[in-house]
């Protein structure tokens, strides 16, 4: 029997996820293992050393530079506030003052009396890494960060552009089918996660980020509104940085109605609250845009590893979805895997695969132009 | 050492970027032969993460195919028996595909950007460009570096003998980022240094211990000059020898196989050669793939009378992972230029995208097959451009540029490539060895490299000139005897008048021998002529080039020749070298139809 494998987006109603959560420099671990975190936690950080800045004494005082210590009203390691003064000059019997006062808040680092001038560093600037997860810190790296660890629900994303996001998700379709329209998005909708059909517009992504949604979980997405959002064509999918808001597109591009398993399996964790993160790479090595929601306090059948399940590989029986026009993103299970060649449209000889899909029509697709949907 | 003189079954594959090829090879009598073929999905993606699952699976389709076992236990069955398995495994591999890398420099205007051309002239896609004043704190530039795992990272910074501590700090950083691979543990990544040759040491106690670090030639040795050769030279190395074969599951691949993988474009070009060797023939070779374009060149070097092989692997470029970067490089309208029907730009950019996302799928309606012919053309075409601006004589040494030559791109006359003198343009790669019709592949050829005067073009017919050119380093008759008898698909000659051609105009008579009649005739500005020459037929020829055109002879100069036919037919050519589309729409599509109607390249075209 061929076992020919098409890899297919994970939907997993229950999983345990790990994630490694890591500074980059070295710094220190705030919380030990076993802790419980929750996802806008700080669980590691480290200081960078903050900004230096001059200032010249001796020129704004109008002074010798070997003056400039006995000037001083502050001493190094003392930290100062903007506008304080830390150097003053007194003239005319001490009747008149002249001060210099410091242009940041820092700490003075140094006083010279060759160059007159002073140092001051300005506060250390924080680099922090939060859990991102509801969870327990199952591991901990010590100077790095941690693992954090949950069970979830877990759909993976074929395509995002955004950062880590956290907030509720929110239903603002009715179906898979909905266009997520400006109209819907509400004031209210600030910090949250919305879930969509099969489509968000331009207008819609430019009013959800003016309100302040966090992130989008659609259907599809035009790549036209794509290279408008970004400002350029994306030549690699390779995205993860992008500015304003997270979307996550789990169909594709176009006007794509959202697998009914998907829709249905996120709807039902619609008032819970999500980890997104649409940093896709498209590429040997793929990261796929994912969507996670904790199941803290939610039942749930026994937990399983899904993770470490391997998949049998597509067969007769598999459950399968197109994912190429002209049958794009309909379901079926196979019903037959012809060994010998067939011809297309385009009159190519293609191993195909017999399907019927979910409404009763049987159609003969290549073998390549399906995925197996995995539960 | 072992005689593999005598094996009589063989089994050989492929592991692309995109899909996995299996050819099942027997000696019958004398000579070998290939018994077919099969091919799965490449499994370097989660869930699978291991290519040798699509190896199990391309083979299972070719032991369904012709009814020999070949797979026990989930691995190869190595057997001398008649009935089942195989004396030999051999496999190559591009799987880790694509090459999308980092270049760092001190100064971002100036090593900075140096680094990228040198860079994007090796056919990289570059991700970033680090530079110490590129206005980033050091932790963003961790972060990046973690974040986008380059394949690769270029370093550079500091003129020879100028100071060193700025690319030494850049070199902290990356050893701060401790840069991951892709995929795959105990994979060092690979980072070639071309700075400051003062800052060597170094920066080679710095990274020497965490990455794949080798030292080249400074990028810019003196601010007034560019010197990105060598930097480009070790790009292309090391992308073959570490990037492209370090697919997850690659060591039990290795296991598996009798002697080591080859990387694909090096078994490709071993082919090559042996076709220009064996001829002795001026070659263009192609081989575009879902992630990278390579191109083959074998040309007489005109100093030095030697023959000159070059390679070039453009990563930036193919039509699966590759494919949004076609369009990004070329452009829409490039790439719509090529299709005779008009198409919603909207649903055109979603179609593309989703092939990129979804790069495993194939076109399965004829649209959606123009579509991809079309890019395919703008790929080979780019890979091509740069190809030519990379080809070096013999010494392999590139010109030292000053630095207004490196703002002035343009390729220079002493490319190598010389398209008249060329005599057969070779095409590999699943857009032109599974074009359902052959003439699509001829057409492909023709209009992506627009080779002139007279040049036989041919194609790999399923693709496998990679595993002949592994099975050729254990026995090279099998090799020969395959690629002679089934590999190379010869589509017929194509004889395309050079220079700028009038519309309107008659740019070539003809008088043609061939075997169903005599021919001759003119052909017009802008036409194509079909004739019926078949394979192994041949036909004498009485060309002459009109109103200064040039055939090989020199401008206006007749040219008697000896026409090879092929599958496809005789060409000729008459839009002129270079060609380009007409501006206006309606007649651009208008001569698209013409073409394709006299090439008979699709059972119908659509919207007519």
């Amino acid at each position: 029997m061929a076992t020919a494998y098409t890899p297919g987006l994970k939907v997993l109603t229950e999983a345990v996820i790990r994630k490694d959560r890591l500074l980059p420099l070295d710094g220190e671990v705030l919380v030990k293992k076993g802790d419980k975190v929750k996802a806008t936690d700080i669980v590691a950080e480290t200081y960078l050393p903050g900004n230096v800045v001059t200032v010249n004494i001796a020129n704004k005082l109008g002074i010798s530079p070997e003056d400039v210590p006995g000037a001083m009203k502050v001493a190094i390691g003392e930290k100062v506030t903007e506008g304080q003064a830390i150097a003053e000059m007194k003239s005319f019997f001490g009747l008149l003052s002249n001060k210099c006062e410091s242009s940041t808040d820092g700490t003075v680092e140094n006083i010279s009396s060759v160059t007159g001038q002073v140092i001051l560093r300005e506060a250390p600037l924080p680099v922090q890494v939060t859990s991102y997860l509801d969870g327990l810190v199952s591991e901990v790296y010590p100077r790095k960060g941690i693992q954090v660890e949950t069970t979830a629900t877990f759909v993976q994303g074929i395509f995002g552009i955004g950062r880590e996001a956290h907030g509720e998700l929110v239903l603002r379709a009715e179906d898979p089918n909905t266009i997520l329209e400006a109209s819907t998005i509400k004031p209210e909708d600030k910090g949250k996660i919305l879930l969509g059909g099969s489509i968000v517009t331009a207008e819609a992504l430019k009013k959800a980020m003016e309100v302040g949604v966090v992130g989008i979980v659609v259907g599809g997405f035009n790549d036209k509104d794509l290279r408008d959002f970004l400002g350029y064509d994306l030549g690699v999918a390779i995205t993860g940085n992008e500015e304003g808001i997270t979307l996550i597109v789990t169909e594709g591009f176009g006007k794509m109605r959202m697998a009914q398993a998907t829709f249905d399996l996120l709807k039902s964790r619609c008032g819970m609250m999500a980890s997104i993160n649409g940093a896709t790479q498209i590429r040997a090595g793929v990261i796929r845009p994912e969507i996670i929601i904790p199941l803290t306090g939610v039942k749930t059948q026994r937990d399983v590893d899904k993770e470490k399940e391997k998949s049998p590989g597509l067969a007769i029986g598999s459950r399968i979805r197109a994912i190429r026009e002209p049958y794009f993103g309909r379901l079926g299970e196979v019903i037959s895997m012809p060994a010998e060649l067939r011809k297309l449209e385009t009159e190519a000889m293609v191993r195909v695969l017999e399907a019927k899909f979910d409404d009763g029509t049987i159609a003969v697709i290549p073998r390549a132009n399906v995925e197996l949907i995995e539960t | 050492m072992t005689d593999y003189s005598k094996i009589r079954y063989i089994l050989a594959t492929d592991c692309g970027s995109t899909t996995t090829k299996a050819i099942y090879i027997e000696k019958q009598g004398d000579v070998y032969r290939l018994v077919n073929r099969g091919e799965a999905p490449t499994t370097v993606e989660a869930p699978a993460e291991d290519v040798t699952r699509g190896v199990l699976n391309a083979v299972s389709e070719l032991e369904e195919l012709i009814g020999r076992k070949l797979l026990k236990d989930n691995e190869i069955l190595i057997s001398s028996s008649d009935k089942e398995g195989v004396e030999v495994y051999l496999s190559t591999s591009s799987a880790g595909g694509g090459l999308q890398m980092m270049v760092a420099g001190v100064v971002k205007s100036m090593t900075g950007e140096s680094a990228q051309r040198a860079a994007l002239g090796a056919g990289a896609i570059v991700m970033d460009v680090i530079a110490s004043n590129d206005g980033r704190l050091p932790h963003e530039k961790i972060e990046a570096i973690r974040r986008l795992r380059p394949d690769m990272i270029l370093l550079s910074g500091g003129i020879d003998g100028g100071t060193i501590s700025h690319v030494v700090e850049l070199a902290e950083l990356i050893a701060a980022a401790d840069p991951k691979p892709r995929f795959g543990a105990g994979f060092a990544l690979p980072v070639i240094y071309a700075g400051n040759i003062n800052a060597r040491a170094e920066v080679e106690k710095t990274l020497g211990g965490k990455t794949a670090l080798e030292s080249v030639a400074n990028i810019r040795p003196v601010l007034e000059k560019e010197n990105l050769g060598p930097a480009r030279q070790k790009i292309h190395d090391l992308f073959m020898e570490h990037v492209m074969a370090q697919a997850p599951g690659y060591k039990k691949l290795m296991s598996w196989t009798l002697v080591p993988i080859m990387p694909t474009p090096g078994a490709v070009g071993a082919i090559i050669q042996t076709i220009a060797k064996k001829y002795d023939i001026s070659v263009i070779g192609v081989d575009i793939g879902g992630a990278t374009t390579d191109v083959f060149s074998v040309f007489k070097d005109p100093d030095s009378e030697e023959i000159v092989f070059n390679r070039t692997v453009s990563a930036n470029l193919g039509l699966s992972y590759s494919i949004s970067n076609v369009v990004a490089e070329t452009g829409l309208p490039n790439i719509m230029r090529w299709v005779p029907v008009h198409m919603d730009e909207t649903e055109l950019r979603n179609a593309i995208r989703n092939k990129m996302i979804r790069p495993t799928t194939i076109p399965s309606t004829l649209l959606e097959l123009i579509v991809e012919q079309a890019i395919s053309r703008e790929a080979l075409r780019l890979a091509f451009e740069q190809h030519k601006s990379l080809a070096v004589g013999l010494k392999g040494v590139q010109k030292q540029r000053t630095i207004s030559d490196a703002f002035d791109q343009t390729s220079t006359g002493e490319s190598l490539v010389d398209l008249m003198a060329l005599e057969i343009l070779v095409g590999s790669g699943g857009v032109l060895s599974h074009a359902p019709r052959r003439a699509q592949a001829a057409i492909m050829l023709v209009d992506a490299f627009q080779p002139q005067g007279i040049t036989m073009l041919a194609v790999d017919s399923i693709f496998m000139m990679p595993q002949l050119g592994v099975l050729a380093t254990i026995n090279e008759k099998a090799a020969t005897d395959v690629f002679e008898k089934d590999c190379l698909i010869y589509l017929g000659s194509c004889v395309a008048v050079t220079g700028l051609v009038k519309p309107g105009t008659a740019v070539m008579k003809y008088k043609i021998s061939l075997p169903s009649g005599p021919v001759e005739g003119e052909l017009m500005a802008g036409q194509i002529k079909l004739l019926p020459l078949g394979l192994d037929e041949t036909a004498e020829g009485e060309l002459t080039p009109l109103r200064g055109l040039d055939l090989g002879e020199g401008p206006g100069k007749p040219k008697l020749a000896t026409l090879r036919g092929g599958v496809v037919g005789l060409m000729l050519d008459g839009r002129g070298r270079p060609f380009s589309l007409p501006d206006d729409d309606k007649e651009r599509v208008k001569k698209l139809v013409e073409w394709f109607t006299e090439l008979k390249l699709y059972e119908h075209i659509p919207g007519e």
